[in-house]
């Protein structure tokens, strides 16, 4: 391939939001999702920040430990952008990359009316520095909050391979608002995890349609522990953020007391289903067997007409 | 120390602090005047979404009503690995109760962790990890991921990952390990009164300013956390 050609190929991803988010690597995204030419990246990789732990292991690192953070535009406003890779040692927070990211939001927190765009793509902690990627999770959780009490807007975006997992979905459960993709699987525990720790009897990790109804992106639109569902592509993503920055409240205590009552009230309602199929059906969704093959322009009108929105309640 | 030694040892004045399934909750008197609420995990319990939608009610409550600490007992399982607690989306119970004990903590209730014996993952980051000063009891043996889950996640047997643990404070479990990151501010002695501990802490507290990476860095378990965070933070400020 002449190097012509392969500029010529980037040039055009460039301007593509039709791409395939779950596709997309991390920089991919980024790139594509905010106004073209506008993000300024934080620390990258040529400045070779790499992990102080990995070669422990013998394990290769990555210029950037596996996470873009910088300051861009959406549609003409500022932004800070943070981005997981979830090829790279599956999205894992380990200490440089989480750190990364509770820098990033201090820095909204200081300025407070600039909102924070988190695109997870993560197994959740990275195992072979739990101990500092625990930590930078629970940083992070707690800058969060920082940065939501001082007035900023933080948007989670999930569509990618590795998911939201682990310490991920918990950092996910603290943004303001969430938009997931039907790849995006949010859960605590991977299926992996389970299976390894209960037994094959209480999860099945080689069950896919198992895994994607009980995680998936579509359970949790139906469920509200996401706020919007859109389809695969750059586009839908962009689309989403915009919306949810336009319609995000104040956080503060009664946030907190409408998300105890939201999950109260799922808790009750839905606490004896013993599959996603039958919170669906008590949902008051009629042929609730057939949501996961929906296209998603049929789940997005379907969801919209049976659960209302979390919003105001995270 | 059981759980009944420490509450006693803590709250000589007294408390009325219940066990109810491994979820704790009520208040002790404090030696200064007031009374702590007194929240936590007990019994190794893990922690699912039935405890933490209990445990975080009461944080919301004390919210509003006075300025004594929080205080949140850690014995606990890691967050309890079931498909029913991922059915029903225990991403955001755990979150809802960090949320919860955080913004007390910013709002005049602040939270001190006390880990007295195990806890793990998802636990940890809701309950022990989401408070302004964790304190360790010497028996704490908390673990961010059991062997067997890191051995099929890492692909190495669990004889290796024994071994590496040895050597790699980093990674490895125990309180010592998790202390030089920064996450446990201090080690509280048995032999002495924890409520002259827990006094002397109160005296001292620190403002709810987040300064564990740079105790990480101070006691060499996180030797770039910090300066990485704040390098990225100064960047983006002037970035604007």
């Amino acid at each position: 391939m002449s190097a012509s050609h392969t500029q010529r190929t980037t040039s055009s991803v460039e301007l593509d939001r039709t791409a395939s988010w779950y596709e997309s690597s991390a920089r991919t995204r980024v790139r594509l999702l905010l106004d073209p030419g506008s993000v300024v990246e934080f620390i990258g990789p040529e400045k070779r920040e790499v992990s102080p732990h990995l070669k422990l292991f013998d394990l290769p690192e990555q210029f950037d430990d596996g996470i873009v953070v910088g300051l861009g535009r959406l549609d003409g406003s500022p932004v800070f952008v943070a981005a997981q890779e979830g090829n790279f040692m599956g999205g894992a927070f380990g200490e440089v990359h989480g750190a990364k990211l509770t820098g990033l939001l201090r820095a909204a927190r200081d300025i407070g009316s600039v909102p924070v765009l988190i695109l997870f793509d993560t197994g959740g902690v990275r195992l072979q520095e739990a101990n500092a990627g625990e930590l930078a999770i629970a940083e992070i959780m707690r800058a969060v909050i920082e940065a939501r009490t001082a007035g900023v807007k933080v948007i989670g975006l999930i569509g990618g391979r590795a998911g939201c997992y682990g310490g991920g979905g918990l950092i996910a459960g603290c943004c303001s608002a969430l938009a997931v993709s039907e790849q995006g699987r949010i859960s605590v525990s991977g299926p992996e995890v389970i299976e390894t720790n209960r037994g094959v009897e209480e999860f099945d990790s080689r069950d896919r349609a198992l895994v994607w109804r009980t995680m998936g992106g579509k359970h949790r639109r139906l469920l509200g522990g996401a706020e919007v569902f859109v389809d695969d592509t750059v586009q839908d993503f962009r689309e989403a953020a915009l919306e949810l920055l336009s319609s995000i409240r104040a956080f503060g205590i009664d946030t907190l007391k409408a998300e105890q009552s939201r999950l109260e009230d799922r808790l009750q309602r839905f606490g004896a289903c013993p599959d996603a199929v039958d919170i669906w059906t008590a949902e008051g969704i009629p042929d609730a067997v057939s949501i996961p093959a929906l296209p998603a322009d049929q789940f997005i009108a379907l969801a919209d007409k049976v659960r209302r929105s979390s919003r105001d309640a995270r | 120390m059981t759980l009944d030694d420490i509450l006693a040892s803590l709250f000589p004045d007294g408390h009325d602090v219940k066990n109810s399934g491994g979820v704790l909750s009520g208040s002790g008197a404090l030696r200064s005047g007031g009374r702590a609420l007194v929240i936590g995990v007990a019994d190794r319990t893990a922690l699912g979404v039935d405890e933490a939608i209990r445990l975080s009610n009461y944080v919301l409550a004390s919210v509003e009503s006075g300025n004594a600490p929080i205080l949140v007992l850690a014995d606990s399982d890691s967050q309890r690995m079931s498909k029913r607690d991922e059915l029903l989306g225990l991403n955001e119970f755990l979150a809802h109760l960090a949320k919860s004990l955080i913004y007390a903590d910013m709002h005049g209730r602040p939270a001190i962790g006390l880990l007295y014996g195990h806890s793990a993952a998802g636990a940890l980051l809701a309950t022990a990890l989401a408070t302004r000063v964790l304190v360790g009891l010497p028996s704490a043996d908390p673990a961010v991921m059991d062997l067997p889950s890191m051995a099929r996640v890492t692909k190495l047997s669990i004889e290796v990952l024994q071994e590496k643990a040895k050597s790699t404070p980093v990674f490895a479990p125990g309180l010592r390990n998790l202390a030089q990151t920064g996450a446990v501010h201090l080690t509280w002695d048995e032999a002495t009164p924890l409520a002259e501990q827990l006094d002397t802490l109160l005296a001292n507290m620190p403002d709810a300013r987040d300064r564990r990476d740079a105790l990480g860095l101070e006691r060499g378990g996180r030797p770039k956390a910090y300066a990485i965070a704040e390098r990225v933070r100064e960047l983006a400020l002037q970035a604007l």
